[in-house]
């Protein structure tokens, strides 16, 4: 299939990027302002709450994480307006000043010296008048090339490596070619083939940086391992599905960056790419933890292979899964957006299995729900570096 | 001709069982997706979907082979139509 030129209809912000979601969001900026968000989204319909566990006591570059994460997820072009709610003013301003950025709406709220009553009645006026606003964006026609578009996998099997995965980087060799921006990560999946990705870095500057990323996130694991990590990393899952060792493992997750791509630039953790081409992030392999990374960097969708069935979803971003076990397919086809079991069938070839996925992409993007949208799956977990002080 | 087995590369040391069920004894066949090949293999072990099974005769301190990439050392021999998992092969890693 031709994608480069296709179209599809999104949601174009004030900044100009395109969202393909209309979200209207309440987060948080810290543990103890989770319940009043929550009762302002309980009071708005149409509008989502993001409680998280962490925002408070933070320091250094965690804090910094912290804050790009949370700014970024409110950036996220799926987002059309945000309330944000902290505990008190400074660290409130700071999350909202950083959203203003985009011109899209959004206002700060925090309780010290309101309570939580106020709070909740102050922010719930203006929650009203944001979801009213956003119900009347229209979607318009944009072009193939405006989609920012993340990857990684998980409950990962054998069949991921040999067909899921694949998929996906038949997909991304595509997109890639047609002037998308795109992301993948999972540092420590990387071990026993990161040497194939160094060898798609685009200049040594990026495979350099790419390295250091990858040592550093080697070292924390020597720093604190108490074993080899076998049920950790592979998870008890993947063994369960039939991979056997990290290289395994890692070998079929990289078949996800395609056969031609290159990759363009690093990204640290939350980090927003500067153009377009193929960018790795520095992340965690957790699907939920890596898959909000994605969202605060800017990714509109995100394609999930999996083989024993992770059902993780994500609160902005449109979680596509993919899956080639037919044992997964038969137990839990809900959670599953394009079943490419017929490729181990020799029914289909890769080629064909990329457009199926492309297709699908597509019609999520004009507004399809997916399996993790019609479920309620809405994990937004934070990534933590280390301790609160 | 339907597919009980999937080998990355022609020179791998493992398949991969893509049906359920597969019983020890049973003669399959299996498909080498890069070279496009077909080849079969007698299972002395019952192979769980997507589980691997040696196609060829391993001794311990050897690499398993998979994507034509070594994916760990065998700790105790592994004859060709074994089962091929934790239990015979670790991370050379970590």
């Amino acid at each position: 299939m031709e994608i480069k030129g296709r179209k599809f209809l999104g949601y174009r912000r004030e900044n100009g990027r395109v969202g393909v979601r209309n979200h209207v969001i309440v987060l948080p900026v810290d543990d103890i302002s989770n319940a009043a968000a929550e009762a302002v989204a309980n009071n708005i319909k149409g509008t989502l709450a993001l409680p998280h566990a962490y925002g408070r006591l933070q320091f250094g570059a965690d804090l910094d994480l912290h804050f790009r994460t949370l700014i970024g997820i409110g950036c996220n072009p799926n987002v059309a307006a945000v309330i944000v709610i902290g505990i008190e003013p400074g660290w409130t301003k700071k999350v909202v000043d950083g959203i203003k950025s985009t011109g899209k709406p959004v206002e700060g709220f925090w309780i010290e010296q309101n309570g939580d009553h106020n709070t909740i009645c102050a922010a719930s006026k203006k929650a009203r008048e944001f979801v009213q606003h956003a119900s009347e964006v229209q979607r318009e026609e944009c072009d193939i090339n405006e989609l920012w578009v993340s990857t990684k996998c998980g409950e990962s099997d054998t069949t991921s490596g040999l067909a899921s995965c694949p998929t996906t980087g038949n997909a991304f060799d595509k997109l890639y070619d047609a002037g998308c921006t795109l992301v993948f990560g999972e540092t420590s999946e990387l071990t026993g083939g990161e040497h194939l990705v160094a060898e798609r870095c685009a200049t040594p500057e990026v495979r350099e940086q790419f390295q250091a990323m990858f040592d550093g996130y080697s070292d924390m694991i020597d720093r604190y391992k108490t074993s080899d990590l076998s049920e950790s990393q592979p998870t008890k899952g993947n063994i369960e599905g039939g991979l056997t060792t990290i290289e395994e493992k890692a070998l079929g997750n990289i078949q996800k960056i395609g056969k031609r791509c290159q990759v363009d630039g690093v990204l640290d953790k939350a980090e927003a790419p500067t153009g377009s081409g193929l960018w790795f992030m520095d992340s965690s392999s957790a699907a939920a933890e890596m898959v909000t990374l994605c969202a605060a960097a800017g990714y509109v969708v995100h394609f999930f292979p999996t083989g024993q069935g992770n059902v993780i979803g994500n609160p902005i971003l449109p979680v596509i899964k993919i899956c080639a076990n037919p044992r997964t397919m038969r137990t839990m086809s809900e959670h599953i957006d394009v079943d490419v079991t017929h490729i181990l069938r020799r029914e289909m070839d890769m080629d064909q299995a990329g457009d199926a996925l492309l297709e699908m992409m597509l019609r999520t993007a004009n507004g399809r729900h997916t399996a993790a949208e019609a479920l309620g799956h809405r994990e937004f977990v934070m990534t933590r570096l280390y301790e609160s002080a | 001709m339907s597919i009980d087995f999937v080998v990355h590369d022609a020179d791998d040391s493992v398949g991969v069982a893509v049906v359920e069920g597969i019983q020890a004894g049973q003669e399959l066949t299996g498909w080498v997706m890069q070279e496009d090949q077909t080849i079969t293999c007698q299972v002395s072990d019952p192979i769980p979907i997507g589980h691997k099974l040696a196609i060829r005769d391993l001794a311990e301190g050897d690499a398993v082979m998979k994507y034509s990439i070594d994916i760990g050392r065998v700790i105790k021999p592994i004859k060709k139509g074994e089962h091929l998992h934790v239990h015979n092969v670790k991370t050379k890693r970590w």
